[in-house]
């Protein structure tokens, strides 16, 4: 069976693109410390030796729209371009182009429905920077093949917190029952507090440090009790309004499992946002 | 009240380069051209198989034909899609990094929590 040989939860910035390649008086001044602190976290995923890529994401209004909105979906193709027009003309993100696990992801979608969760599929998926930031920061070569699974914290309604948690579990256990001898790396991307078109946007810091201190806790320690039992759909609106992407991270504790301490943890407090980065490693390194 | 095809319209808009253009320079023009021809068309479905029933209310129409972002978050207008079309069309206005981005946080802070519903 395969083996899960890292599980990693990381916010995505689609700024860290522009900001890392750019030089001169274009180059802002977090910029150094921004890189060495993914450099360091980029060490976690190679360490690990993976063969393969599962990223949970979510898109942003590129390919899934609100005529036709899944919940949650599964990305089962052979190829996934990647990046949209708009994202290059914001942040700057280059056209990508990864190759599909897609073995991988009908065992996903067959043992997950057998598991009692309804997952849409997409046989030809365009995926964006919440998927292709982690690889830019984790994996800049983009040499692995991968699955994507899109998860909707955007659009309400969304499903109850516990769900994304149950969703990470199942996940995992899927992942584990895949007959391959393949290293399997399981990553997935969110935001702490974050408001983006509200009047809290682009701050000095997030919107709620208090919230981010209390969210990296909880993730460290993988205290999902905890996050559950401060956590709502309501709440999360609080943070900023953007904080429901937090859900995806709260799915990632359940990828790492309830009370797993996180092997490697790291912050950055930047402008309008925290920057989070975690790695359990649950068969340890060798 | 059409919370929906006010978020149709940010979206198909954001995505067309030539849209972004022309919803900068001619709003209500733009506005005006897309109800009539543009807001019953299903994405991905061919024009003939068009839906019969979709039409913006008087301030959702006025709002986007004004560029009044602070009123399209007043009606509901999911912010990530208006915040990400305003900035492809005024950005460039601003000299300072993030100047625009500030801008549109100033002119919504008489918003407080609460915040308007975005559920469509």
């Amino acid at each position: 069976m395969a083996t899960v040989a890292a599980v990693i939860a990381s916010t995505h910035h689609p700024f860290y693109y522009k900001a890392s390649t750019s030089t001169g008086a274009e180059r802002p001044p977090f910029a150094d410390e921004w890189v060495a602190k993914i450099t360091s976290f980029r060490e976690t995923l190679t360490r690990a030796n993976a063969d393969v890529l599962v990223l949970v994401g979510s898109d942003h209004f590129h390919q899934l729209w609100l005529d036709n909105m899944p919940q949650f979906l599964v990305g089962k193709a052979p190829f996934y371009d990647a990046n949209w027009y708009n994202e290059e003309r914001e942040f700057g993100l280059p056209k990508m182009f990864f190759t599909g696990q897609e073995d991988l992801s009908a065992h996903i979608l067959r043992d997950g429905l057998d598991a009692g969760f309804d997952l849409a599929f997409s046989n030809e998926l365009r995926i964006d920077h919440s998927v292709t930031c982690p690889m830019i920061t984790l994996r800049p070569e983009a040499d692995l093949p991968i699955v994507p699974i899109y998860t909707n914290i955007f659009a309400p309604p969304l499903p109850q917190p516990k769900r994304y948690v149950q969703l990470g579990t199942m996940i995992r256990e899927v992942v584990e029952s895949w007959p391959s001898d393949k290293r399997v790396a399981i990553i997935g991307t969110g935001h702490l507090s974050l408001e983006l078109g509200g009047p809290r946007q682009f701050g000095p810091h997030g919107p709620d440090p208090e919230f981010d201190r209390k969210a990296v806790e909880w993730i460290a320690s993988g205290d999902i009790e905890k996050a559950l039992g401060e956590v709502s759909l309501e709440s999360l609106w609080e943070p900023g309004n953007a904080t429901h992407g937090f859900l995806d991270f709260m799915l990632m504790m359940g990828v790492a499992g309830a009370g797993e301490k996180a092997d490697y943890v790291d912050s950055l407090d930047l402008f309008h946002t925290m920057e989070a980065y975690f790695t359990w490693y649950p068969k340890g390194i060798k | 009240m059409s919370k929906y095809l006010m978020n149709k319209f940010l979206y198909t808009v954001d995505r067309d380069p030539e849209l972004v253009e022309r919803y900068r320079e001619d709003p209500r023009g733009t506005v005006e051209w897309w109800e009539a021809e543009r807001a019953n068309v299903i994405l991905n479905v061919p024009a003939a198989e068009k839906s019969s029933w979709l039409k913006l209310s008087d301030d959702e129409r006025e709002a986007l034909a004004t560029h009044d972002y602070p009123a399209l978050f007043g009606l509901g207008a999911h912010p990530f899609l208006t915040l990400t079309l305003c900035i492809a069309m005024f950005e460039r206005d601003h000299a300072e990094p993030l100047g625009f981005q500030l801008e549109y946080a100033q002119r919504l802070s008489h918003y407080t929590m609460p915040y308007p519903d975005i559920a469509t």
